[in-house]
């Protein structure tokens, strides 16, 4: 059963020739075939394409060329921009583009030899909490089909959940990679503001956007990370700090008192005020391992945490209006039927190739950034930012780490939230301030309430990718919740 | 504080949007749940606080050498755009 395996068994499998990526390769697609009508967790699968990568890193092993990812099957969301396949963004805007390069995270992975199997269904524009705002329609959680998976990267989450691929790649906003990973049982990481390069994915909220893995361990994430991240001259954001070798951390023996011994957890005050008890006991029971593998706690305070959904729809909404302005039906897109003039092609084509949220959104960030309010929302909200940052570093100064819960509740009923956006945007209440931040945060799964997975949320300083993977790795060691599969996944 | 109608159409003209007659009445309920929500921000005090633009602290935009790197690929990019005639970009006639 090739799909149980994580990424480090199935390379040695690969190394060893026992199997190759090409059946490999079909063993996914099949699974996807299979398994993905009830889920619609792939917008598009790449079966061809696929056989064809697989044949030439199959050919590299061959030659004897070893590589962690070399012959590995992975899914993208349909966000990054991948040369010569339809690249969605899940919106009918985007319905008919492809794609005319690859994004820096694509090619990267690419060369090291990962075969992309599909991409993955998403929040229209990685706007949603719910992957209810897709153009292909909704992705359904493999715990429970009548729940949702979470979102934005709702769909890679989903996949990785299945087991569609060994790891899938998603963005995260506030929270798009995180709450999805939380939600249906696997871990994700979304790493520091800049770490990963942006290039070739389509641009949401600038200030805050980051992309990250889908795996089903942190061992697996370390793998895919360490290929991912790295300065990118063609991002303006991309920062040039040298990316460790995340796997050989993981791998580093454990020093005596414990394999976390010295590590000074931050238990996040107030990702506790009015949590529901059976949430709060899962998350307390996890850093009670965290106790047990040498680590210390204690209770940490962010005291404008509450102001971070706020803030960050002010800031997201300003970004998005002015992003995505680049949709004008003249140069690629949607394009309107006979438009009267040019403002009517505009209109239309924006307005009949945008979804309800995103439209929702691109209006909230114009008002906001309209005159007469700029100053009362966009430049309001800046400095909340900064006091919402402050806060993270003041915790820091005494923790290495902070955790809490990734989101306030299990998987939700489709339809559920689909009323009212602010009670959809406070389901991301947890993961915002670490976007705002620009903060690098994990989730790991903890248990389970009523049958649906939970996340344990990790957040660290700037750069502290290492430090999160091997603390979600030391804690995977000793616990077994990440190995639980769905049933009809097994 | 509650948007109307006006407002609604405004922001949609603004943001080169346009609304249908069954759309518009839920957006002026939504984007005013919206604009209260994100109201709570000014209850907050913050005299003195510098805006936050940037994540990072020290980051700068970088310069690169003003050197060609990119090449003439503007066959490729055009095959995406909705209709094009010689190498150019067709949009309804706009100057009388």
């Amino acid at each position: 059963m090739l799909h149980t395996l994580s990424i480090g068994e199935l390379a040695a499998l690969l190394e060893a020739r026992t199997t190759s990526s090409v059946e490999l390769t079909r063993h996914f697609l099949a699974r996807i075939e299979r398994l993905n009508p009830s889920l619609n967790a792939i917008i598009t699968p790449t079966a061809e394409a696929a056989l064809l990568a697989a044949a030439a890193a199959d050919r590299r092993l061959a030659a004897g060329e070893r590589g962690p990812l070399l012959g590995i099957p992975i899914i993208h969301k349909d966000i990054f921009c991948t040369d010569g396949v339809r690249t969605s963004c899940a919106s009918r805007m985007l319905d008919n583009f492809i794609a005319p390069y690859d994004a820096t995270v694509v090619a990267r992975l690419k060369s090291a030899g990962a075969v992309m199997v599909g991409k993955a269904n998403m929040d229209e524009f990685a706007m949603g909490s719910s992957n209810e705002n897709s153009y292909y329609g909704p992705v359904r959680n493999p715990w429970d089909t009548t729940k949702v998976p979470g979102g934005s990267s709702g769909g890679s989450a989903a996949a990785a959940a299945a087991r569609l691929a060994p790891c899938a790649t998603g963005t995260d906003t506030g929270g798009s990679i995180r709450q999805p990973a939380a939600l249906t049982g696997v871990t994700g990481i979304k790493p520091t503001y800049g770490r990963v390069s942006r290039y070739g994915i389509v641009a949401f909220a600038s200030s805050l956007d980051q992309a990250g893995v889908f795996a089903r361990s942190a061992a697996d994430a370390a793998a895919v990370l360490e290929v991912m991240a790295g300065f990118d001259p063609l991002d303006s954001t991309s920062v040039d700090v040298p990316v460790p070798n995340y796997s050989a951390e993981l791998a580093a023996p454990a020093s005596a008192g414990g394999p976390l011994k010295g590590l000074k957890i931050g238990i996040l005050r107030e990702f506790f005020d009015g949590l529901e008890p059976r949430n709060a006991a899962l998350i307390h029971a996890a850093l009670e391992v965290y106790t047990a593998l040498g680590a210390t706690t204690v209770e940490v305070s962010l005291p404008h945490l509450p102001l971070s959904v706020p803030a960050y729809y002010v800031v997201a909404s300003a970004e998005c209006s002015s992003n995505l302005s680049r949709f004008d039906g003249v140069r690629f897109g949607y394009r309107c039927e006979q438009p009267r003039d040019l403002l009517d092609l505009y209109k239309r084509s924006r307005g009949e190739g945008f979804g309800a949220e995103v439209k929702r959104r691109i209006m909230t960030g114009t008002y906001v950034l309209s005159a007469g309010y700029f100053d009362a929302y966009y430049l309001k909200a800046q400095k909340v930012r900064r006091l919402i940052s402050q806060d993270f570093r003041a915790a820091f100064s005494t923790v290495d780490l902070v955790a809490g819960p990734t989101t306030p509740t299990p998987a939700f009923s489709l339809g559920a939230k689909l009323e009212d956006p602010v009670t959809m945007y406070l389901n991301d209440i947890y993961t915002i301030g670490a976007n705002l931040a620009g903060l690098p945060g994990m989730s790991v799964p903890c248990g389970f309430i009523d049958g649906l997975p939970l996340g344990l949320q990790l957040i660290g300083p700037h750069f502290a990718e290492g430090k999160l993977l091997n603390a979600a790795h030391r804690y995977q060691e000793v616990t077994g919740w990440h190995r639980q599969t769905p049933r009809g996944y097994e | 504080m509650s948007l109307t109608r006006q407002d609604v159409e405004k922001i949609a003209h603004l943001a080169r949007l346009s609304i249908t007659e069954e759309e518009m009445p839920v957006y002026v309920t939504s984007l005013s749940s919206i604009v209260n929500f994100v109201d709570e921000l000014s209850r907050v005090d913050t005299g003195g606080v510098e805006p936050m633009a940037h994540p990072l602290d020290g980051q700068h935009q970088r310069l690169r050498p003003d050197a060609v790197v990119d090449h003439d690929n503007h066959e490729k990019y055009q095959r995406n755009a909705p209709e094009v005639q010689a190498g150019l970009y067709v949009v309804p006639r706009v100057i009388e």
